[in-house]
């Protein structure tokens, strides 16, 4: 109901849909204030119980009042309708019901209660474990849910920021502003973060004067001056959900959440890194805990001021009052001078002495609530007992307020227990560099909040090496807190504590009763805090009662574990253009335009992308392809881009002897305009890299490395150079992407280069030939290089030119009967030369597994040479590198497939090998496979077993020399 | 987290890339003995407290940094260039 | 006879020849510059200050110390890395290589100028380093990140940066900058219009 003249938000109508009716609302409103304004309290169903909830709660906090928002992939779940703003448009339903939220028909759930009560699921669904799945996965799912997600792709876009500053001032209450005020006058960078749409924090909710003036008037001021400074930023609907190390702060920010579909993001998750931080967050008030206080119609009382004096919604016509503040008083009070009448105030404090004209049960409890979709009567018990009922539209009560100490939390630190406030408070440093002050240190008179934010500013201030002074403080409030604990109302029935997952007093009895007494058990028996709003409600209470139960003191018991984020995050804003391909950078080739026009499919070796095969008219199937292009460049010659590979430029002094240090080879003996095959060790003797590295000069070297491996291999060296060998004097840095590169291989492929090159004498080029040249007026390199075992080289141009020169070879290619190849064809032409690439380096194979032991030069040390040596490395009986070739009518060799001798089981007590590459060779009209066997290289024409259990194959091979083509090597050197 | 590089200053630790402790810089003569290799490459402390360990700027400058820190505060004591750095 | 045809990273990619890209949201342009030539100049041991006097005397300034860069529009000095800086403009001198490891870079990478007013907060979405501009001034580098990539970052005015990333990543530079200019001037509009 909405009180003519009350409220702080203005008259402008907004139309919004809730459950499928139209109602008006205005703009500031929230979803909860607006359907309050429409006598509108049912709002959602209690997740275990079904049990009809309205909103307990006027903020983040809420437990209750969940709604999904938004329609079809749009929907947004659990969002809290305290929290959601209304605006022209929008649409709201309520979840966790069916068919409706008031008749819902698993509302059953309720009656069943006797049964559901703490640990039921971990006594009753203990087994068949088979009825996991099938049956009580789902139905559970089903009873007990919260909103659901679409299951479409979210189609909504989002951000994700960094922002940095001196200070960060978390809540913009009497605290944060007057904190940021502070440091700002004082000449800090600030960054003044708050949940709300609207600065002000309680101010916006209470009848307070500052300086004279209401509270929310001074918070306008001041935001006025801070508005106006360059050094201070203001983020609205930005909630800080965490502390992190070294002053590091995630903060999400509700962009478009409260106005209709548009260009602008959804949400925006930041990075705050901050000098230092004020943690200003304000406090949350208790429920007290007594039989159905989770009817709808039942809110704290802060929440009740916050829709009376915020914006002008009053609960109902009658309201009652009870806690054990003097809030109750004031709650009293404001409700009254609105016009809302007030049958009785019950102080649970004896001495308690009515603060105006309404009547007082001092000493007194709420006992008990009655009403068919919400409150219509409480029931009292005076102090001596007697019972008394009282018919109210609402209740307001309160069991006095936790300050908000979760991020001072976040860094595993805990609270400590203040008696004289009966709540946990902030211990200082938990954060480095942040101060709690104000209500979330547990400080709650205005003037006290006003004094503890100039003061934390003030600190701040001089910890970043500012002078500042002390403004007067304008004055404010500074009644004192008394407090009598009230956590439980002590009677039969059930009296809730975690509304939101349905955890009752007696839960956590039964808890500690069964010896669930830690508290973080008891937290997993009965689910006490879990779920959206993390126990922020009912966690101290909780533990109270546990306390109680346990006959431990509170502070004896301790607290469960705070842990990021204070509010739920979208994983959505965290992945903030993470979707699709944003998910890593893409690496383009400069021949990927011309290979996509001829119709390559593309595949990801890294993050490049390279052509898998290039299908001719009439081919329909990458083998089809494959095949011809193996033939092609077997018969006439093909072109690869090979620009992937890293290339890696080195010059300096001592270049040769760093080569020298990181690959098992010489290289400080190879020729100046010669290339060398080189093979690379991790420190435990493990293979890391091969590839060829030329010498371009006698201080110059150029290494290649494998795709793969390029990024690592930098790393490597970096760490050699930086770390290990400070003492050579060499220089390196990636020209990968300075130079694109293409294989022209093929025994045409002389031809081919002869009528490009600008002057080419092929004598002068002999196999493993490195040097510049020139290619229609460019100037470039070739290497007379082979992967494929076809005599062959590499030919690079600046990348500027890499896509004409590609388009250049393709057309000369062609004139030869040759063309483009792609990843598969040289992939089969590489096993049939027994090349190796990370299918069998994969980091368990050493130099000597795959033959190469030799090329570990014993005239000087390299990285991993003293582990390479170890004998369990050197052992005949270690998995070898092999050829294999059917025998038979074989299909198909498959990588993963192990290897058994014929005649034994192919269990795991049998293994002798397994399959690294396998391919269908063209040229030898059969399928090969490369492996690795143990003592392979002694068991060539040796039968072996080949099993593969995920495809269900089993096929007899021959184990041979990996080498299938041209053992010798004389295509290639030819 | 965040670490500061020596060269470049402080930095948002998705910038580094994490290796291990820098036990890694003190490479044993190749004939310093199996013990001295294996605890080389094999063996390392998992201390509740300060640690040296190896850092690599790969989103920055390419500095190699050796990062004195609590692994349990998460506090960082110190940062210094491998190249400068004695184990 | 033909000859060979060169394209800037985003024509290479794309594969057509329109010249170099331009995307504008507004009040944001993203536009790929061809700076010149681009050398890697990494100093042996001991000769940085022989280095910065031969580049003085060949190309008017000298070596920049980190995050920084020296020169002018026709000639500078980037710092681009440890022990490393990056020549752009000129074809470097002959004289360099007696001091330093020189290595031609004109083809690695992709140049974006980046400008608007404050455009800082389009970076902010990208890159992890504060790029305010009373931090970050005109003539400040970084060796950072821009979303994923290895970049290097340079305040070139006011409202204006550089940005370098591998020329293979030419596209996804301009997907993320584009999806960061729209948040950004997405929210300008909304704050505009109240």
């Amino acid at each position: 109901m909405r009180i003519p003249g009350k409220g702080l938000i203005d008259e402008t109508q907004v139309s919004f849909r809730f459950d499928g009716h139209a109602y008006e609302g205005r703009a500031g409103d929230t979803l909860a204030s607006a359907l309050l304004a429409n006598d509108v309290r049912l709002m959602a169903r209690s997740f275990k119980y079904h049990r009809p909830r309205g909103p307990l709660t006027a903020g983040s906090e809420e437990p209750n009042a969940l709604v999904t928002v938004g329609e079809g992939a749009r929907r947004d779940p659990n969002v809290r309708a305290t929290v959601q703003e209304v605006y022209d448009g929008l649409v709201a339903r309520s979840q966790n019901a069916f068919p409706s939220t008031s008749f819902d028909v698993m509302a059953v759930n309720d009656l069943l209660s006797p049964f559901l009560s703490a640990g039921f699921y971990y006594k009753t669904f203990m087994w068949p474990r088979a009825f996991w799945e099938k049956l009580y996965e789902p139905v559970i799912r089903r009873a007990a849910g919260l909103g659901a997600l679409s299951g479409e792709p979210d189609p909504d876009q989002y951000e994700k920021a960094f922002a940095f500053c001196d200070l960060l001032v978390i809540g913009a209450g009497p605290t944060g502003l007057m904190a940021a005020l502070t440091a700002a006058r004082g000449g800090a960078d600030v960054i003044l973060c708050d949940e709300d749409n609207r600065m002000g924090g309680r101010l916006l909710a209470e009848n307070e004067e500052i300086g004279g003036m209401p509270g929310h008037v001074w918070a306008e001021e001041v935001l006025d001056e801070l508005r106006d400074m360059e050094n201070v930023r203001l983020m609205t609907r930005t909630t800080v959900t965490g502390a992190y190390d070294q002053g590091t702060y995630g903060a999400l920010e509700r962009v478009r959440h409260h106005r209709p579909r548009g260009p602008l993001p959804k949400s925006c998750f930041w990075r705050i890194v901050a000098k230092r931080a004020v943690l200003a967050a304000g406090a949350l008030e208790r429920p007290v805990a007594f039989r159905n206080n989770d009817r709808p119609g039942v809110m704290t009382a802060g929440a009740t001021r916050a829709y009376l004096n915020r914006w002008g919604v009053a609960a109902g016509k009658s309201v009652v009052v009870f806690g054990n503040t003097d809030d109750t008083h004031r709650t009293a009070r404001d409700l009254i001078a609105a016009g809302v009448h007030v049958p009785v105030v019950v102080d649970n404090r004896h001495d308690a002495e009515p603060q105006g004209d309404y009547r007082v049960i001092a000493g007194g409890h709420v006992v008990n609530s009655s009403g068919r979709r919400g409150v219509e009567a409480v029931e009292v018990a005076h102090a001596n007992g007697r019972r008394e009922s009282f018919a109210c539209e609402s209740l307001a009560m309160s069991g006095g307020w936790n300050p908000s100490v979760h991020l001072a939390c976040h860094m595993n630190g805990r609270p400590v227990w203040n008696d004289a406030i009966q709540a946990f408070v902030p211990k200082p440093g938990m954060i480095p560099g942040m101060t709690a002050a104000g209500a979330a240190n547990g400080t709650f008179s205005t003037h006290g909040c006003l004094e503890d934010g100039q003061q934390a500013a003030l600190d701040a201030l001089s910890d970043l090496g500012r002078k500042a002074e002390a403004d007067t403080l304008p004055p404010a409030g500074d009644a004192p807190y008394r407090i009598r604990p009230l956590w439980a109302v002590p009677g039969r029935g059930r009296a809730w504590l975690d509304f939101q997952n349905d955890v009752t007093v007696k839960d956590v009895k039964l808890a500690a009763q069964e010896n669930f007494r830690s508290v973080e058990h008891m937290k997993r028996y009965t689910t006490q805090g879990m779920a959206t709003d993390q126990g922020k409600n009912s966690n101290v209470a909780a533990l109270a009662v546990l306390a109680d139960a346990t006959g431990r003191a509170i502070e004896e018991t301790g607290t469960t574990t705070f842990r990021p984020p204070y509010t739920p995050v979208p994983i959505a804003a965290m992945g903030a253009g993470g979707g699709g391909i944003g998910f890593a950078p893409q690496r383009f080739t400069t021949s990927d335009a011309a290979a996509r026009q001829s119709g390559a499919p593309m595949i990801e070796a890294g993050l490049w992308y390279r052509p898998s095969y290039f299908p001719k008219p009439g081919e329909t199937t990458w083998r089809q392809s494959c095949d011809r292009e193996v033939r092609m460049v077997r018969d006439a010659v093909g072109i690869c881009d090979v620009s992937t590979l890293g290339k890696i430029d080195i010059q300096g002094p001592d270049a040769g002897a760093f080569l020298d240090f990181v690959y098992t080879n010489m290289f400080s003996t190879l020729k100046v305009g010669r290339t060398r095959y080189g093979l690379m060790l991790r420190e435990d003797g493990h293979v890391m890299d091969d590839g060829t590295t030329a010498r371009l000069g006698a201080h110059h070297y150029l290494m290649t490395t494998t795709t793969a491996a390029a990024g690592n291999v930098m790393k490597h060296l970096d760490f050699v150079s930086q770390a290990l060998r400070p003492d050579l004097d060499v220089r390196f840095t990636s020209v990968t992407e300075q130079w694109a590169q293409f294989a022209v291989a093929g025994p045409k492929s002389r031809e081919l280069l002869q009528g490009l090159l600008d002057a080419f004498t092929p004598e002068d080029w002999p196999f493993m030939a490195c040097g510049d040249i020139s290619v229609m007026g460019v100037k470039g390199r070739l290497f007379r290089i082979s992967f494929s075992g076809e005599h062959a080289y590499e030919i690079a141009v600046p990348s500027r030119y890499g896509d004409s020169l590609y388009r250049e070879l393709i057309a000369r290619a062609e004139t030869l009967g040759g063309g483009a190849y792609g990843m598969e064809a040289l992939n089969v032409m590489r096993i049939e030369k027994g090349f190796i690439t990370h299918a069998e380096i994969h980091g368990r194979t050493t130099a000597f597994d795959i033959g190469m032991e030799r090329m570990v030069s014993d005239k000087k040390d390299c990285i991993g040479k003293t582990m390479s040596e170890r004998p369990g490395l050197m052992d005949p009986m270690r998995e070898q590198l092999v050829g294999l070739k059917p025998v038979g009518a074989v299909k198909q060799l498959t990588a993963g497939a192990h290897l058994y001798n014929a005649g034994e089981e192919p269990v795991r007590e049998n293994d002798q090998g397994y399959i690294t590459s396998n391919c269908y060779s063209p040229t030898l009209d059969t399928v090969l496979a490369l492996g690795f066997l143990k003592n392979g290289r002694a068991r060539h024409g040796e039968k072996i077993r080949m099993v593969d259990s995920l495809r269900g194959l089993d096929a007899l091979c021959e184990v041979c020399d990996p080498v299938f083509l041209d053992p010798k090597g004389e295509k290639m050197r030819g | 987290m965040r670490i500061t590089c020596p060269i470049c200053g402080e930095r948002d630790i998705r910038e580094f890339t994490y290796q291990g402790a820098a036990v890694a810089l003190d490479r044993p003569d190749p004939e310093a003995g199996d013990e001295a290799w294996d605890h080389y490459v094999h063996l390392r402390e998992n201390p509740a407290g300060r640690t040296r360990d190896l850092w690599y700027h790969s989103g920055g400058c390419s500095a190699w940094v050796v990062v004195t820190r609590d692994t349990v505060t998460h506090e960082v004591f110190d940062t210094e260039l491998a190249e400068e750095a004695k184990a | 006879m033909a000859e060979l045809k060169a394209k800037t990273p985003y024509e290479t990619v794309t594969g057509g020849a329109s010249g170099p890209e331009r995307m504008e949201v507004t009040p944001f342009v993203a536009v790929e510059v061809d700076p010149g030539a681009l050398t890697s100049l990494a100093p042996y041991k001991g000769q940085a200050k022989a280095l910065s006097t031969a580049l003085e005397a060949a190309h008017g300034m000298g070596l920049p110390k980190p995050n920084r860069m020296t020169g002018k529009q026709s000639a500078q000095a980037l710092w681009f890395g440890r022990d490393m800086a990056l020549l752009i403009g000129p074809a470097p001198d002959a004289s360099l290589a007696a001091h330093a490891a020189v290595t031609d870079q004109s083809d690695a990478w992709s140049v974006v100028e980046l400008s608007g007013p404050g455009v800082d907060e389009v970076l902010a979405r990208l890159v992890p380093v504060d790029l305010r501009g009373h931090v970050f001034k005109r003539g400040h580098t970084a060796r950072t990140l821009v979303g994923h990539m290895s970049a290097s970052v340079t305040r070139t005015g006011a409202d204006s940066f550089r940005i370098m990333v591998f020329r293979s990543m030419v596209k996804t530079l301009f997907r993320e900058l584009h999806h960061a200019m729209i948040g950004v001037s997405a929210r300008r509009e909304a704050a505009g219009a109240g």
